[in-house]
């Protein structure tokens, strides 16, 4: 009785829900979505003439994406061949028009992937410059910084590592896989995924370029490529728009936790010689987030010959307040006694963002399909209390790697679907040390949702962890996605931030512009809304629009319309830097990010 | 500041940013039609446009390491407009020409991707960055003797001269010009098309010619020496007054009237 009870209310729901549809276009909501992600162009009549024939390519393995996951794999697989005297055709898109233009960590590299994949990588010239020479750790009060030390075998402990700027990392990286005769192109954004009848991935396609901002063909009107192969590799990093839509469309997450995310702020610094300490990498937690909001800073001093320092703030996107603004929380932390000396009389070259995942072991879904795997940070390994994730998408890109060649170059090789199942690319992960590692960590972030907050996992990390090093036999839950979590505005305080003074802290939009990001205005915004009329009733009337604060870029404005009255979204869409944060942590999930069109996003030089 | 060689029949004029040179080859083209025009695009690989220029710490110059850098925005014109004149049947081939480092054949493989037919690479070693100088197309036509027409917001063949339009202060210009000559691109010249992928693919198959400048006897030797680079001064806040009497009191104050 309450089952039909339920499912006649469900009905009801989608009727109204259909009704409401009919009467979306309600003059006070403007126009806002274009793309045709969202508006389908077969049913658009400026379409009709229009030739939507793709040119193909075959290729043997497709990579999407060229950063360390994406560029291990390629060069694996082409020094396999190399190796057993074999011809593989491997093709790497990359949606920047330089690799490495995209890249954003911290980073502190643990080269345990490298020493596998490239032995000879200091001879080579790889740009690890800095070796890890102090690490320092501090929890913060509002006035006061109390040392925590940080014994060996906690996993913030960093002997062996390399303070490196990543996107150099990641263009050697690139020109490693050129030298092996992978084929790279650079500045060719992948917009879908095809599928062959039988429902394997048969492929990809480049996005196609000259569409106007009202979603109109333009005289410079060119259809993307297609890319046709036996297997497609999707390494798009942290909450990949491809990946998103195989996770929906092939169920690849029904056995696993939904990811969970924090988004990171990052800075460089040219600092006064004085305050530069080579190799010296400090870690922050508390102040000025409260003990329920996960996040904390990071400070690496880079010895590369300029007194560069790279620091940044990772917040945890569970958060529940829609007034935190990520941005201005790691503007005030500069500010806190203990860490405002190092960016006193120094200067600030550049600015960027991007999420990172951190559900770790709960959260990886099924890795291979039919004609595909996942690789790095896009299903997601990365190590949250080690904050390391580089290695072990290498080592995954590896793995992968090594399974395709094994599956491709097999003579009896009888697959059931025209796309190639690599079934056992799952299980070698499983077997290597990137599985063994963060299992090992996997109870560390989610011990953060007790009553005790950041207390429970600095106690859990410094007993549990150092003492079973996660052999315990239980596996702590997330709770749920990050976009469930925030509260409604009405229940929660806003908070006042402090006014940047230029020197040390400075406000979104001229950070913005350091990070050089540009998009060809005459485009449909990248930032797509299923529904137009979303935002302004639900984001901004339950949660008083969150997506303003927690965009590092600003795209996101609720501005008044001529009357004065209503409110209506703006999208800035020139301004994104790609990071991601807005479809994961929309309240409403009516946010989708796809690429733009080829040539836009963030210009990082080695951030 | 940038040479000319003769080389062989073919005279070549190394450009920088915002030129497009028309070569007609002497004896024969003079009797064929502008349908033999062969058309010398300078490409220059510059510092993105949307980046942040910054001023290197000893003040020596500006930081290009690892920066983005692009095809100048006005050579994309100028390439595209050189294309669309092939394709009007008015120009039989197209050159693209760079002088820079070895990353400047990436901004010659993407001309050759948006249709031009070869290329030529002289290798010249040392930073360079679009300074924004407004010269090289003027210099060039001086040098060779040639007419110009530069700022060309519109180019249309007439007979055997070019009638080209030009973008002034005070409005538009029409100028006459005979071949061979040398036009510089301005904005509303053209919107570029886009160098897709299958055509950069198969620009990998066309050819760049490398040389370096001491190929053709051309002496590098610097004539001008940059002092210095400084970061524009801080812009000062203003004030804001609320009469006239005020403004023309603080304007007295500060001994300006």
């Amino acid at each position: 009785m309450a089952a039909l009870l339920g499912s006649a209310l469900k009905a009801g729901r989608f009727a109204r829900a259909g009704v409401r549809l009919f009467c979306t276009n309600n003059a006070a909501t403007p126009k806002i979505t274009t793309h045709w992600s969202v508006l389908p162009r077969d049913k658009d009549s400026r379409w009709s003439d229009v030739d939507m024939e793709r040119v193909s390519d075959e290729v043997d393995v497709c990579i999407v994406g060229a950063g360390p996951a994406g560029l291990s794999a390629a060069i694996r697989l082409k020094q396999l061949a190399q190796q057993q005297d074999k011809e593989l055709r491997v093709l790497v898109l990359e949606k920047a028009t330089e690799v490495g233009l995209h890249t954003l960590s911290g980073a502190c590299l643990e080269p345990h992937a490298l020493d596998e994949l490239i032995p000879d990588w200091k001879d080579r010239g790889a740009p690890l410059h800095t070796p890890v020479t102090e690490d320092k750790f501090m929890f913060l009060t509002e006035k006061r910084a109390i040392p925590v030390p940080i014994l060996p075998g906690l996993p913030m402990h960093n002997s062996g590592n390399y303070v490196v700027r990543l996107g150099n990392f990641v263009r050697w990286l690139g020109e490693q896989a050129e030298e092996l005769e992978v084929e790279v192109y650079p500045g060719c954004p992948v917009t879908e995924v095809l599928y062959h009848e039988d429902g394997s991935v048969k492929g990809v396609a480049t996005s196609d370029v000259g569409i106007g901002k009202d979603g109109a063909p333009k005289d410079s009107f060119e259809r993307g490529m297609e890319f046709h192969s036996k297997v497609v590799i999707f390494a798009e990093g942290c909450h990949g728009h491809l990946a998103k839509q195989l996770y929906k469309n092939l169920d690849l997450r029904k056995n696993c936790e939904p990811q969970t995310y924090a988004i990171g702020l990052k800075e460089l610094w040219e600092v006064d010689p004085a305050q530069h300490k080579p190799g010296k990498v400090e870690h922050t937690v508390g102040w000025p987030l409260d003990r329920m909001t996960y996040g904390g800073s990071f400070i690496y001093h880079l010895g590369e010959g300029e007194p560069l320092v790279a620091v940044g703030y990772v917040l945890g996107l569970d958060y529940s307040n829609p007034y935190i603004s990520p941005f201005k929380e790691f503007q005030r932390w500069k500010h806190h006694p203990a860490v405002k000396p190092t960016f006193e009389g120094g200067k600030r070259i550049a600015y960027g963002a991007r999420a990172l995942n951190e559900g770790g072991f709960q959260s990886i879904p099924q890795l291979a399909f039919p004609g595909g795997c996942l690789i790095g940070c896009s299903p997601g390994f990365m190590n949250v209390p080690k904050i390391k994730g580089t290695h072990n998408a290498m080592k995954s890109g590896m793995i992968c790697a090594e399974a395709i060649f094994d599956k491709l170059t097999d003579e009896n090789l009888q697959s059931e679907t025209q796309g190639v199942f690599v079934d056992d690319y799952e299980q070698r992960m499983k077997d290597s040390w990137v599985w063994k590692e963060i299992k090992s960590v996997r109870n560390v972030r989610p011990s953060f949702h007790s009553p005790l907050g950041l207390y429970g996992t600095l106690l859990y990390t410094g007993v549990f962890y150092y003492l079973f090093r996660g052999k315990e036999p239980w596996t702590f839950s997330h709770g749920g996605a990050d976009y469930k979590r925030l509260k409604p505005a009405s229940e929660c305080t806003p908070i006042e931030y402090p006014k940047p003074d230029n020197k040390i802290s400075f406000d979104l939009l001229s950070s913005v512009a350091l990070s050089g990001t540009n998009h060809e205005g005459d485009q449909p915004a990248h930032l797509t809304l299923m529904n137009d009329e979303v935002p302004v009733n639900q984001n901004l009337g339950i949660y008083d629009g969150p997506e303003q604060r927690f965009c590092p870029a600003g795209v996101y404005e609720y501005v008044p319309m001529e009357d004065g009255k209503t409110m209506r979204l703006q999208i800035n869409a020139q301004n994104c830097v790609h990071c991601k944060t807005c479809d994961i942590k929309d309240p409403s999930q009516n946010i989708n990010w796809v690429t733009p069109e080829a040539g836009g996003g963030p210009a990082y030089n080695g951030m | 500041m940038w040479p000319i060689f003769d080389y062989g029949r073919f005279v070549s004029i190394i450009s920088s940013s915002d030129v497009y040179g028309v070569v007609w080859m002497r004896s024969l083209a003079q009797l064929h039609k502008m349908a033999n025009l062969r058309v010398l695009v300078g490409v220059k690989r510059v510092i993105d446009y949307a980046v942040k220029i910054r001023v290197k710490p000893d003040n020596s110059g500006v930081v290009t390491d690892g920066v983005k850098h692009s095809m100048n925005p006005f050579c994309e014109i100028a390439m595209e407009e050189a294309v669309r004149l092939k394709e009007k049947k008015l120009a039989k081939e197209i050159i693209a020409v760079s002088c820079g480092p070895a990353q400047a054949q990436e901004t010659i493989r993407t001309a050759l991707a948006m249709g031009a037919d070869r290329g030529i690479h002289v290798e010249v070693t040392g930073k360079s960055i679009d300074g924004d100088n407004n010269q090289t197309g003027q210099m060039t036509a001086a040098l060779l003797d040639w007419p110009q027409a530069t700022f060309a917001s519109e180019v249309t063949k007439e007979n055997d001269h070019l009638k080209v339009v030009r973008e002034i202060d005070g409005g538009l210009e029409t100028v006459k010009v005979t071949l061979p000559a040398v036009i510089t691109a301005d904005l509303r010249l053209n919107e570029p098309r886009y160098a897709t992928l299958p055509n950069i693919m198969k620009a990998k198959k066309k050819k760049i010619a490398k040389h370096k400048a001491a190929d053709f006897g051309v002496d590098l030797t610097p004539t001008l020496e940059v002092v210095g680079v400084e970061d524009p001064p801080v812009r000062q806040a203003g004030q804001k007054v609320e009469s006239t009497e005020e403004l023309v009191a603080k304007l007295k104050d500060s001994g300006v009237v």
